[in-house]
């Protein structure tokens, strides 16, 4: 009896992988073009930024919250990415400037992404404005901001060193792919290693046990709001490089994609259950089932479609598998 | 007339009803009575077509019936006006007189003039002097009650059981309940009154009907009995646990409360606590007492931090004044809560064992300062399991397979891995077998020969006796007694937890 419940429950663990493996296999035997190393690093490339944003998104969604302003904040570090590369900062009226390296821009960019998160974190934990709502405020004045900072107009042509991350190789993998990587395994080791992973899924599982518990809610909560918008902002660092440009409607739609991944990689968005390692798989899921369509001609209307029914069908088998527990 | 007939009603093998009886008389009040568990509240919702599953016979004005939900019973003219009052807060008194019985037109759409005026009447019925289209949001809990009265008068009920309805309203509304309770008894009706308040039932009942472990004790009229016999019908029980000495003998003092008070988080005039004041020692138990609403789980609350902003007063460990504001605050100072509610309050059920006992003291299980030492944690969570006996084949197993009695172990492993000085136990053995219980006992004897001082929540008062070395007991947000467990009866107890005035 208890073997079988463990194999089941191992069943429903690698659910999103055997979907992957067959829906793979599938368009291997429909596409010749499928199963090449040049098309596979393309789909890893595809997904890099979505896996980078769905990482974050996962840690806040297992702590029973949502971040909807991560495609504005993308948009906005983004910017703020290019245009310190570009001009700078300068204070005239104190006759100073500062010029960045790629590092500090990169650097700014990702910390300022990290403050917009915690003033989210703030406004959900302080002000107790559900989550939805708060992020929702957050995605429009991100939004705004990155007109206001850009005047609407992309900012271009940011040197061939800057376009290295968005674009250039490693040993054969593209560096987008490397990003992603480094992301996933830090957060994998954070949920499965640390207090503060713990701490996530407990918040997640049953808040108040969790305070009863002498967890300091507050500090969690902010903490994952604030990871969260720091990775949508490296994600606007790699699109900005990418493009080698700047666009103010960049990223627009991108936490759709983030939290498809989440839910397709079988965390539960009432909080308490998931991992990073799902939605990986969840975002190559979808990758895979953009790049598979594209390779078929489907049109990309149908695209939608599909990449819909595939979220439905995902929550649908895991909620199956929760009430067969 | 209502008349129940051996009703025998079960929750997973434990026995709520064993073989009730008893008949409620119209135009009488009828007063149900017996201690928290008696049975009561199983019995109502019987009545009320909340449990249809149970074995015996309601016969209802001579006729046998089977309500199959509360809409059934309802339509029969059953009643009930629960304590948590049932009220949809944001739409109006007369949308929620009428809510699932709306007056419509020949088109089927709401007839909002002929529900105003049926509204209106049936508020002056009640003596509530509000308009129909006020938010129910905007009245007091008193003035809720009457909308609910509302709600079954136009049900044309003419049995109405009411919960403890005087729980949490003032003493003018308590007037005009009881003006508006002997007009409906002029009626004709059946009243069903719930409540602890002795002196309200004398007052208001002309019927009593004891209910004790389940179990009908005794009927009559309530001009045939007395206070002190009414009491001792609802303690008489004999004794299944050995009643213990106490131990404690000059002990140091290891925890000083004094004057705690606690404000009603939106009544803000309401105090839930009212200028609490005790001493807790090391190697003692203290059992605390008290009935519903009594404030007890407010009290460990407040002494565990979780009422910061509303509570007032001072907490001493080990005759250091400490600042509490949190429950982290409170672990530090060495108090350690097991809450009431194992599985809302106590576990991360989706959790494994392991991380469940791990889950207060991870700060304690690292390494380099950022790592969990994986090593560390096995090596706790399987001392605990150990000790205490914990039932599993694996501490990888998720918390919620395991029975209740495992349950509240992992709780109190995760509690006592924090090594607290003082530990505050809420209902500890609540819907736990009976060998559980025995274990449970054991290991607070054990833990307190060890230095520990405790303190345990309990509504049962033989379990109070036989682990107490004290026992405080509690009535409306005061502290009413403080018995020695030489002097403690169950007679005793009750009537200091019992309100008087």
């Amino acid at each position: 009896m208890i073997a079988l419940a463990s194999y089941k429950k191992n069943i429903s663990r690698f659910q999103s992988v055997i979907a992957l493996f067959i829906l793979c296999i599938v368009l291997g035997v429909l596409s010749d073009k499928f199963f090449t190393a040049a098309n596979g690093l393309n789909v890893l490339r595809q997904v890099a930024v979505n896996v980078c944003i769905a990482t974050g998104m996962t840690l806040i969604v297992l702590t029973g919250g949502i971040d909807l302003s991560v495609g504005s904040v993308l948009a906005l570090c983004g910017a703020i990415t290019a245009g310190l590369l570009k001009n700078g900062l300068s204070f005239p009226s104190a006759d100073l400037f500062v010029g960045f390296t790629i590092l500090g821009a990169v650097l700014a960019a990702v910390i300022i992404g990290a403050l917009l998160g915690s003033f989210s974190g703030i406004v959900v934990t302080s002000f107790r404005v559900p989550p939805f709502v708060a992020t929702l405020a957050m995605l429009t004045i991100a939004r705004g901001l990155t007109m206001l900072y850009t005047g609407g107009h992309p900012i271009s042509n940011l040197g061939e060193d800057f376009a290295y991350i968005g674009t250039g190789s490693l040993l054969g993998v593209p560096v987008p792919v490397w990003i992603a990587a480094v992301v996933v395994l830090i957060a994998v080791f954070i949920t499965r290693k640390t207090k503060l992973g713990r701490y996530i899924y407990a918040i997640g599982g049953n808040e108040t046990a969790a305070r009863l518990s002498g967890i300091r809610i507050n500090k969690v909560k902010l903490t994952v709001y604030a990871i969260g918008a720091a990775l949508a902002a490296l994600g606007g660092v790699i699109v900005t490089s990418r493009l080698d440009s700047a666009q103010p409607n960049a990223g627009i739609s991108y936490e759709l994609d983030a939290i498809a991944a989440v839910v397709i990689g079988g965390t539960s968005l009432n909080g308490g259950k998931g991992s990073v390692w799902g939605t990986v798989i969840g975002a190559v899921i979808i990758g895979v089932l953009n790049n598979g369509l594209v390779l078929l001609n489907v049109s990309p209307f149908w695209q939608q479609v599909v990449k819909g029914a595939v979220i439905l069908l995902a929550v649908i088998v895991d909620k199956a598998g929760d009430k067969k527990e | 007339m209502l008349v129940a007939k051996n009703i025998s009603k079960k929750f997973s093998g434990v026995i709520a009803l064993s073989d009730v009886s008893l008949e409620l008389h119209p135009g009488k009040v009828n007063a149900i009575i017996g201690e928290n568990g008696a049975g009561k509240s199983t019995l109502m919702k019987i009545f009320s077509g909340v449990h249809t599953q149970y074995e015996g016979e309601i016969l209802y004005n001579g006729r046998s019936v089977r309500f199959s939900g509360t809409r059934d019973a309802e339509a029969a003219g059953i009643a009930i006006i629960h304590q948590e009052l049932n009220l949809v807060p944001y739409l109006s008194v007369a949308e929620n007189i009428f809510l699932g019985r709306e007056i419509t037109n020949n088109l089927g759409i709401l007839d909002q003039k002929a529900m105003r005026r049926k509204a209106t009447e049936l508020l002056s019925r009640v003596h509530l002097s509000v308009s129909p289209d006020t938010k129910v949001t905007e009245l007091k809990v008193g003035q809720q009650q009457l909308v609910e009265i509302a709600r079954a008068l136009y049900a044309d009920a003419s049995v109405i059981i009411m919960d403890e309805p005087t729980s949490a309203i003032s003493d003018k509304e308590v007037e005009n309940l009881f003006l508006i309770i002997r007009q409906l008894k002029g009626e004709g009706k059946t009243i069903v009154y719930i409540s602890h308040k002795l002196k309200e039932l004398f007052a208001m009942a002309d019927r009593y009907v004891v209910l004790r472990d389940g179990m009908s004790i005794g009927s009559g009229d309530m001009k045939d009995i007395s206070q002190d016999e009414l009491i001792q019908k609802m303690t008489g029980r004999k004794l299944s646990f050995e009643k213990s000495g106490s131990t404690v003998k000059d002990k140091e003092e290891l925890l000083s409360v004094k004057n705690i008070s606690l404000k009603h988080p939106l009544f803000r005039i309401t105090k839930l606590l009212n200028n609490i004041s005790f001493t807790l020692h090391q190697g003692e138990i203290i059992g605390l007492y008290g009935l519903m609403g009594a404030g007890r789980t407010e009290l460990m609350e407040t002494i565990f931090g979780l009422h910061p902003k509303n509570s007032t007063g001072e907490i001493a460990v080990e005759g250091k004044t400490r600042k509490i504001k949190s429950p982290a605050q409170a672990i530090e100072a060495g108090i350690a809560l097991v809450p009431e509610d194992r599985k809302l309050q106590g576990l991360i059920l989706n959790q494994t064992i392991r991380s469940n006992i791990s889950m207060a003291i991870l700060q304690k299980l690292q390494r380099w300062g950022f790592m969990l030492n994986a090593k560390k944690e096995r090596e706790l969570a399987a001392e605990y399991i150990g000790n205490l006996a914990i039932k599993t084949s694996s501490a990888t197993n998720a918390a919620k397979n395991l029975s209740g009695g495992n349950q509240q172990k992992i709780v109190l492993a995760k509690w006592l891995a924090t090594h607290p000085k003082i530990l505050l136990l809420d209902e500890p053995t609540r819907g736990i077998d009976i060998n559980a219980k025995a274990e449970i006992y054991k290991l607070m004897k054990s833990l307190v020969a060890g230095g520990m001082g405790i303190i345990m929540v309990s509504s049962e008062l033989p379990e109070i006796l036989a682990v107490s070395d004290r026992v405080l007991v509690m009535c409306e947000g005061e502290l009413t007694a403080s018995i020695p467990i030489e002097e403690a009866t169950e007679t005793e107890i009750l009537k200091c937890a019992i309100h008087k005035n």
